[in-house]
């Protein structure tokens, strides 16, 4: 099919393509799910329709309604996702916005009509959140999404990302995803060990780049309740943490078979290697990854340009995971 | 064994402000409990009173998150590099 009626039919059916040339292993296969590939550039497309649609359902958001407004903390892509579809529903969002986002970020948002609420950037995503939090709480009128805790969040990827991923890849032995609000960890995760038993999922903790001096004790951290409501420490086999320095090189090493994606999917790439490293030798694997999205909003960084260390230096000022 | 342990930002104040420090122990808990003899203001930052991690605090073994290779009983061999980091909405911080 090559005709569509609206923009959001273009959401989700994303490709699988074999990344395997990259793999450290002969007998371990690696596909990315090009999740850039959706309509406003990332995999939170399918959450943003996702989360709208069920707020439409349970009457809080009235498509065509006059005066409806949205608010949710976003350090990018979600942020981007819901101002398209907003856009195409006539909501106003404002979107809680680190100061310290990259500028495509920004554009991105305001080229789809979005209003920027800046938070502290010191404070990172968590100083997003708390601000959305309390303006939420000061406006009951707004309606707030709230994707960190929104069941629509991992269902999105239970009902349309999971699928697609298996009937692609039957073969499946090992996800890897990043963790940000666990929304498609729980989601593919879940759908996969219910279909596929023995399937392992392994999460990826991309660095945030963020400077967190405002973080005053570990009681101000922060666990997303999709993480805890879908008992993610259950679902999940493995956690790896991948640095930014790692994330860089493998975006970079990304491009050897064609592909010019984000730093988190770097990252996811980095942590889809460790598994790889992990598989006994000789032994077959297959390993799905998601590759969260395009290249272009990095571009700022520099990530494919300049000398590392200067960009690993600029990743620690300014949020672009 | 001898781990070095990676201290982030928000417990420095607990450790003089040192930022890897190294210390003996074979598995997790004994590093921590070898961390939180030399440095007893870290303790209550790193464990809940019943021994087990802060629900906040995620512990690396060379970038492996030890609660899905045992938590506290988690292995660890000399040279390995340990990271505590806290658990925020955006991902890990160094």
């Amino acid at each position: 099919m090559t005709r569509y009626a609206s923009v959001l039919e273009l959401i989700g059916n994303t490709p699988i393509v074999d990344v395997s040339h990259l793999s450290p292993s002969p007998t371990v296969t690696i596909l990315a799910k090009l999740e850039g590939r959706n309509p406003a550039g990332s995999v939170k497309d399918r959450v943003a329709i996702s989360l709208v649609e069920a707020a439409e359902r349970d009457g809080r958001l009235v498509p065509g309604a006059p005066g409806q407004v949205l608010i949710e903390p976003s350090s990018g892509n979600t942020g981007i996702a819901l101002a398209m579809v907003c856009r195409l529903r006539g909501y106003h969002l404002k979107v809680v916005l680190p100061t310290n986002v990259s500028p495509e970020r920004r554009q991105l948002l305001q080229a789809w009509g979005a209003e920027i609420i800046e938070s502290p950037g010191a404070e990172g995503s968590n100083g997003a959140v708390r601000l959305a939090q309390r303006l939420a709480g000061e406006h009951p009128e707004w309606i707030f999404l709230y994707q960190y805790a929104n069941p629509a969040n991992p269902l999105a990827h239970y009902t349309t990302t999971g699928p697609e991923i298996l009937a692609d890849v039957p073969e499946i032995t090992h996800f890897v995803a990043g963790l940000g609000t666990s929304g498609t960890l729980m989601g593919v995760g879940r759908y996969l060990k219910e279909h596929k038993p023995g399937v392992q999922v392994w999460a990826v903790e991309p660095p945030s780049g963020e400077m967190v001096d405002g973080l005053r004790s570990l009681d101000d951290g922060y666990i997303p309740p999709v993480f805890t409501d879908n008992d993610g420490a259950a679902l999940l086999d493995r956690k790896v943490v991948v640095r930014p320095r790692e994330s860089i090189e493998w975006a970079r090493r990304l491009t050897d078979v064609g592909l010019f994606v984000g730093i988190s999917s770097g990252a996811i790439m980095a942590g889809a290697v460790k598994c790889a490293n992990l598989v006994p030798e000789g032994e077959s694997a297959t390993i799905v990854t998601i590759a969260c999205d395009d290249g272009w909003k990095y571009l700022s960084t520099g990530a494919w340009s300049d000398d590392i260390e200067d960009v690993v230096e600029r990743a620690r000022r300014i949020i672009y995971f | 064994m001898v781990a070095l342990v990676r201290i982030p930002t928000v417990l420095r104040p607990a450790t003089g402000g040192a930022t890897v420090v190294s210390v003996e122990g074979s598995t997790i808990g004994e590093v921590l409990d070898a961390l939180t003899a030399t440095y007893p203001a870290i303790r209550g930052q790193l464990l809940n009173e019943d021994g087990t991690l802060h629900r906040f605090l995620n512990v690396y073994v060379n970038d492996d998150d030890v609660r899905y290779l045992g938590g506290v009983a988690a292995p660890v061999a000399a040279d390995d590099e340990i990271t505590l980091l806290p658990a925020v909405a955006g991902g890990a911080v160094s």
